[in-house]
């Protein structure tokens, strides 16, 4: 800039003189304090996710430490949940969260990725996608108590000669084997479905868009179908991405709680059928712990303990597989 | 579908124009309107909860709606009337706590990962952390806290809080309000921070006068929408800040909030708590939904 400047002020002088417009400025001491307290906090801030981590294991550590000395393993293959004789077994507990979350993954996958393609496709005017898509963004919001009331009073009611007519033509297959008498562990699998279909709606939507052009314009090119291209190009294409949006939602159904206590019954009697009254890990966790005392706060913490393991372990596969995608197509 | 096809016809000179229309009993295009009529029935099934979900609630809450209902306190159980006062206060009380703990934690976190360390070791720890911190399920917050404030009466020797359900929701709403500031800041031309640097401005206040104000809109949007779920949520509230009859007595005390209200009216047997649950479910939803819409309505600017 002041290019010519330079020359003619350099030139008479002697190149080692001080000229204010090139002269170093040595920052004041406070701005470099100022400068490096800035940085020091926050790493400090930074480094409190991984304090609340260590401090989320130890805590729900030493509180089960007592219940995983006296049980060890057969916490987790009993289902016998006496307070008063103080016998833990949470088998009931881990089963109901297993099955809720897999038998809501199995009907919301479907749902899930089938809305995700139908909102990419240009099979209905852009308002109208981008409408549904919004709803399902909004469905994500809804708090989940709120569906908790819903399924309670709207959805239980509207179901139940539906499930016990399963129960009645199909009572012979072990999961159907009890009647229908309200809460029960297959109206919390519906109430699941609606809390993870919009993870798995927007996780494949976005996994969807990321897929290049190029392939789809390929399949076309050498004659295919719309659904052609879709199921034989599009999907495989897409499907790590989509892989772990899945994971995550069912790290998300294994830990959802507040729907899933209030139309599950919380018993703590194992039952193979569905349609009986039931119990998961954060469900038995809300309902108890509010109220106990003495061992059985030790024996919910091991509870505790088993469905973060659940969760970490699922959720850091959910991480792996999407990293794998972002290595693909970036 | 199938991509071996008849070769084509050698012994015509020119081929048929009819081949170009389409010819919609084939089997394949039979399959392809199969499968779109699927997709559209899922999406219409997917969308179906939030309609129905949302016109319950509407419907039956919003009936219930009056400046009573708003202002009073909840009935003794058995009794008509009343309102759910009280836990709108201590929703946003509780809330309140929980922003201010985790906003600025969670700036600064994100700001460390953007602006300091991009690929050390470290910000990979912390980035690593925060997707496992956002999987943990929030009745574990709940545990936590319960274990590490509640059980040992940390506050003045209170037990349950709402300064300790405060906490617990900050820790569920970290990990979202670090993930925005993170993505956020990356979205900062590199320009700016080049630009500034130059003409001799500090780290700090790169940061603070350029970088952080350039990144507003998108890390505000993320921080509404955390704080949308954050009031959202029940199961870190239940046994930490408890529930009160009561108008709020402070931050060291139990305190009613509109979610564990929901949760503990809607499976009494009396009439007037489960309206007052529908009522109740209506303000929340009200709330969280005009939230989530203006953190839309913000995230419009970020774009242009």
């Amino acid at each position: 800039m002041h290019g010519s400047l330079v020359v003619w002020d350099v030139l008479p002088m002697p190149l080692f003189e001080s000229n204010d417009l090139f002269s170093l400025r040595r920052r004041p001491p406070q701005e470099k304090l100022v400068d490096q307290g800035f940085r020091q906090l926050s790493i400090v801030l930074a480094s409190i996710v991984g304090l609340v981590l260590l401090g989320i294991l130890l805590t729900v550590l030493s509180g089960a430490h007592q219940a995983i000395t006296t049980f060890g393993l057969r916490f987790i293959t009993t289902s016998d949940w006496d307070p008063v004789g103080n016998n833990y077994g949470a088998f009931t507990a881990i089963y109901g969260t297993l099955v809720t979350s897999i038998l809501a993954l199995v009907i919301a996958v479907p749902l899930g990725v089938g809305t995700a393609i139908f909102i990419t496709e240009n099979l209905i005017p852009l308002w109208l996608r981008q409408a549904l898509g919004l709803m399902v963004e909004l469905l994500a919001a809804i708090p989940s108590v709120v569906l908790g009331l819903w399924a309670i009073f709207v959805m239980e009611p509207f179901l139940r000669p539906l499930l016990e007519a399963l129960h009645v033509y199909l009572g012979w297959i072990p999961l159907f084997s009890t009647t229908a008498q309200g809460p029960g562990v297959a109206p919390a699998i519906l109430i699941l479905v609606v809390m993870i279909l919009p993870i798995i709606t927007a996780i494949s939507r976005d996994s969807l868009q990321q897929v290049p052009p190029e392939l789809r314009q390929a399949a076309y090119g050498v004659g295919t179908t719309r659904w052609g291209a879709i199921l034989r190009v599009i999907l495989p294409a897409a499907v790590s991405g989509i892989t772990g949006g899945v994971m995550l939602a069912l790290g998300r159904a294994m830990g959802e709680t507040m729907a899933v206590t209030m139309i599950i019954g919380n018993s703590n009697n194992f039952s193979w059928s569905l349609l009986a009254p039931g119990n998961t890990i954060s469900s038995m966790l809300a309902n108890q712990f509010g109220e106990a005392d003495g061992f059985q706060v030790s024996a919910l913490m091991y509870a505790a303990l088993v469905l973060m393991v659940l969760t970490l372990v699922v959720n850091i596969l959910a991480q792996w597989v999407v990293r794998r995608l972002s290595l693909k197509y970036s | 579908m199938t991509s071996t096809t008849s070769p084509l016809p050698t012994q015509k000179p020119s081929f048929s124009r009819s081949s170009l229309r389409l010819n919609s009993s084939l089997g394949r295009n039979r399959w392809n309107q199969f499968f779109t009529v699927v997709a559209a029935v899922f999406a219409v099934l997917a969308v179906l909860p939030l309609v129905l979900v949302l016109g319950y609630v509407l419907v039956k809450g919003g009936t219930l709606l009056s400046i009573r209902l708003l202002t009073e306190l909840p009935p003794p159980p058995g009794l008509e009337g009343g309102g759910i006062g009280n836990a709108i206060i201590g929703t946003i009380v509780v809330t309140l706590v929980a922003s201010l703990i985790a906003i600025p934690v969670g700036v600064g976190g994100g700001i460390y990962l953007a602006e300091y360390s991009r690929s050390g070791w470290f910000a990979q720890f912390v980035r690593f952390g925060t997707n496992v911190l956002s999987g943990v399920p929030s009745i574990i917050c709940g545990v936590f806290i319960y274990g590490l404030i509640v059980s040992t009466r940390l506050f003045f020797g209170q037990s349950y809080s709402a300064m300790a359900g405060g906490v617990a929701l900050s820790v569920l709403m970290l990990p979202t309000v670090i993930k925005t500031t993170d993505e956020a800041l990356k979205l900062v031309p590199q320009e700016l921070r080049w630009g500034a640097i130059g003409i001799g401005a500090s780290r700090f206040v790169t940061i603070t006068r350029i970088t952080l104000p350039a990144a507003f809109t998108p890390i505000a949007t993320g921080v509404v929408l955390g704080i949308a779920r954050a009031a959202g949520e029940t199961a870190p509230l239940i046994f930490t800040a408890l529930f009160s009859p009561f108008w709020a007595e402070g931050l060291f005390n139990p305190i009613a909030t509109m979610s564990v209200l929901i949760f503990n009216f809607a499976i009494m047997p009396y009439e007037a708590q489960i309206a007052l649950a529908w009522a109740a479910s209506f303000v929340l939803v009200v709330m969280i939904l005009a939230a989530n819409l203006f953190a839309r309505w913000l995230g419009r600017f970020a774009r242009a």
